[in-house]
């Protein structure tokens, strides 16, 4: 039961990083933007928040600096697709090869520049971030050291996802946000600002794909940055939201089950050795459980393209540039 | 809207990222290794070794890194620390130093693009550091016959213009194998692996430190984990992690970052870093570690190629006695008494006495004294590798061979 409880400890906090990218993307989509460059968001909210957790010593402050980041790297994105009508997925594309040599370029120079050639956050930040647990509710057995005992970020990545998805599906500016995505022809018709909702959506999508950065470099990373910490993660956050049917509720679940994936490729050989009937576990590669997240976003996308439900598909306009003119 | 407009904005967008991902690596390193260097360079640049400059100021030297140097820690900064010191040691300037970074070693065309930048750029000697870029090397290495290939931790070689280097790291990973054996209170030891049986390197050096842990601690095992790269932050961290899930409260690592001594750090017990002195990252858990002090071979190698000697020079596989490998000093964190312990087997090892993979193993006293003792060397099947008395393991055996387990080792 110990293992259980362990592996499902660390597959939540593996899709954290997740649950954050796939948050920012689905606002961005859901306003009709396919913004392909969460990757490159999350470098840069990963380097600037650490370097603000690091010069400031406040967390909140690193979180916002790394919010901000992610919001003006997807402000360049909009600008690029929305005002200047550019291609969405190469400038999703040149956003992501610019924000990983952004965090390289910088991190460096702040190696460069730090003393003992070694950034680390000092120990109270890192404490401030490290896993507690809630009082009474962590007593619980199992739950509470599954759900009550971890860190700030982890919550707030689900709370951030709840709000979103209270945004989306309830509010007056959510109903805005999704007829922009399905149509903008017709919701320009009827008197909305396209572009100013697309403008709001994509940078409030990037900011929170930037705390997922800032969740990789200041929690992942231990409190030492490391170049090229976000690794991929901002890809397979695009296709978690296919996976999540475009639903930022679903993405909770489905960063969960992406993180199971990921925790899988290293205790695969735990849930081996404590259970006899599960020894065929030890025996598959490591390689497929990395291609797992891909190869489940594949048989997600055939299913619902099956379907036909109109509902949990990708917003209708969505990667398709609104000219006004050309109406 | 304009078209040209666009287009011209798209276009510097990809020049400018483009123009991040192509400096970052180049400028800041030498700049950096010289703003660390601070402390050893004064010393060294005040000796008189300038002569060497005059007559060799056109003499390049190439350099293909797999990662990044600038990290500041891991296995591309040490070589380059290795650089470094050979560029003070033989008084080379920055520009006759063409350093290539972050070439995939599992990309052939990446790797020749790189050697023949550097030939173009005049490099008479090229050093490739990582596994991966062998074949490539063997290939240039037929093509190109006025340059020197010089390729590390492979096994290749043509005996004109194309050698390989290596050193006996299991040596010092014996040597901290003893650290953590003396440290761990749970008797579990967790390993973070790059990779499996399917590669000696890494096997190899499990096989030593276990057999440094059971030579201190007969009842502790060496749980191994397996992140499947050598370079991946957040799964070595992870990785980690499960292993101090297991119960462990040592983390030894065989992977480039410090993430796993981090992890250790965190959770409040110890670890073994690798490649260089982690213990300024995780200074409350680090114990030792086995490093490279890979200057020592590429200050021999440069001279030999640059005086012309380099027909004698042959392959390099260098250990302890030389000074090639070690062990970082040992930190606070390490039991009472270790240092003791490594300094008697340090002294076995570089006398001859005791070779790790032979039929013997170090018995220590009360006092840290060491005995040389008859012991067959078996894997964890139970199968005897080598006889109780017999000799060491031949080195191609050592360098491409061990494809099994001491016996105290768990694959987890």
């Amino acid at each position: 039961m110990n293992t259980i409880i362990k592996f499902l400890f660390a597959a939540i906090k593996a899709g954290v990083p997740f649950l954050y990218g796939t948050t920012g993307e689905i606002i961005t989509q859901k306003s009709g933007s396919l913004n392909l460059g969460v990757e490159g968001m999350m470098y840069m909210g990963a380097f600037v928040g650490f370097y603000a957790g690091f010069k400031t010593n406040n967390i909140f402050l690193a979180l916002i600096c790394a919010f901000f980041t992610g919001a003006v790297a997807a402000f360049v994105f909009a600008f690029l697709t929305v005002t200047l009508q550019a291609n969405q997925n190469v400038t999703g594309l040149a956003l992501t090869i610019f924000g990983g040599g952004f965090s390289t370029f910088f991190g460096e120079m702040m190696i460069k520049f730090t003393p003992n050639g070694l950034p680390k956050l000092s120990e109270e930040f890192i404490k401030g971030l490290s896993e507690f647990k809630i009082p009474f509710l962590s007593d619980i057995p199992y739950i509470g050291k599954l759900l009550f005992s971890h860190n700030i970020l982890v919550y707030l990545s689900i709370i951030v996802a709840l709000l979103c998805w209270v945004y989306l599906r309830f509010t007056k500016y959510g109903l805005h946000t999704r007829s922009v995505g399905e149509n903008p022809a017709a919701a320009d018709a009827s008197g909305l600002n396209v572009t100013l909702i697309k403008y709001l959506n994509i940078m409030l999508g990037g900011g929170i794909c930037g705390l997922g950065g800032a969740y990789v470099s200041l929690v992942n990373g231990g409190g030492v940055w490391n170049n090229g910490c976000v690794n991929g993660q901002g890809w397979i956050s695009v296709a978690l939201v296919i996976f999540a049917s475009w639903s930022p509720a679903k993405a909770i679940f489905g960063s969960l089950v992406f993180g199971m994936f990921t925790e899988l490729q290293i205790r695969a050989n735990d849930f081996a050795h404590e259970f006899p009937f599960l020894g065929f576990l030890g025996h598959i590669p490591t390689a497929f459980y990395k291609m797992l997240p891909f190869a489940i976003t594949a048989l997600v996308l055939v299913v619902t393209s099956i379907s036909q439900k109109r509902e949990g598909n990708q917003p209708a306009a969505c990667g398709i540039n609104y000219y006004r003119e050309e109406r | 809207m304009n078209k040209k407009l666009l287009a011209l904005i798209l276009a510097s967008v990809m020049v400018i990222s483009m123009m991040f991902v192509a400096c970052s690596p180049e400028t800041p390193v030498d700049d950096n290794n010289v703003v660390e260097d601070g402390q050893n360079g004064e010393n060294e640049q005040t000796d008189d070794n300038n002569q060497e400059v005059v007559n060799n100021a056109d003499f390049k030297v190439g350099v293909i890194h797999i990662g990044n140097p600038s990290d500041g820690a891991g296995y591309s900064y040490a070589h380059d620390q290795g650089i470094v010191a050979m560029q003070q040691n033989l008084g080379l300037t920055d520009d006759q130093i063409i350093r290539k970074l972050n070439i995939a070693d599992d990309d052939a065309n990446a790797t020749k693009t790189a050697i023949e930048e550097c030939i173009e750029e005049g490099c008479k000697i090229i050093f490739g550091t990582s596994w991966g870029y062998m074949n490539t090397m063997e290939e240039l290495a037929g093509q190109y016959p006025e340059v020197i290939f010089s390729h590390g931790t492979g096994y290749k070689s043509n005996d004109v213009n194309f050698n390989n280097y290596f050193g006996r790291i299991y040596q010092p990973r014996y040597l901290s194998g003893i650290a953590a054996g003396l440290k761990t209170q749970s008797n579990l030891i967790g390993y973070v692996g790059a990779w499996g049986t399917e590669n000696a390197e890494v096997t190899g050096g499990i096989d030593a430190f276990a057999k440094g842990v059971a030579a201190v601690n007969p009842d502790a095992k060496v749980y191994v984990k397996v992140t499947g790269s050598w370079f991946d932050p957040t799964a070595e961290g992870t990785t980690a992690q499960a292993l101090l899930d297991l119960g462990c409260d040592v983390i030894a690592q065989h992977c480039d970052t410090t993430a796993p001594q981090l992890a250790a750090e965190n959770a409040g017990v110890w670890g073994c870093g690798y490649n260089t002195d982690m213990t300024k990252d995780a200074p409350k858990a680090h114990l030792t570690a086995p490093i490279w002090n890979w200057g020592v071979y590429y200050t021999a190698a440069t001279e030999a190629a640059m005086n012309g000697t380099w027909k004698e020079f042959g392959n390099f596989f260098g250990g302890l006695d030389i000074g090639f490998v070690d062990v970082s000093p040992l930190s606070e964190n390490c039991a009472e008494g270790t240092d003791k312990y490594i300094a008697a087997a340090r002294q076995a090892i570089v006398d001859g006495e005791f070779a790790v993979f032979d039929g013997k193993q170090l018995s220590f006293d009360e006092e840290g004294n060491a005995t040389v003792i008859d012991e067959a060397l078996l894997d964890n099947q139970g199968n005897e590798i080598v006889a109780a008395g017999g000799a060491c393991l031949e080195d191609g055996v050592i360098t491409g061979g061990i494809n099994w387990y001491y016996e105290n080792v768990e694959l987890k």
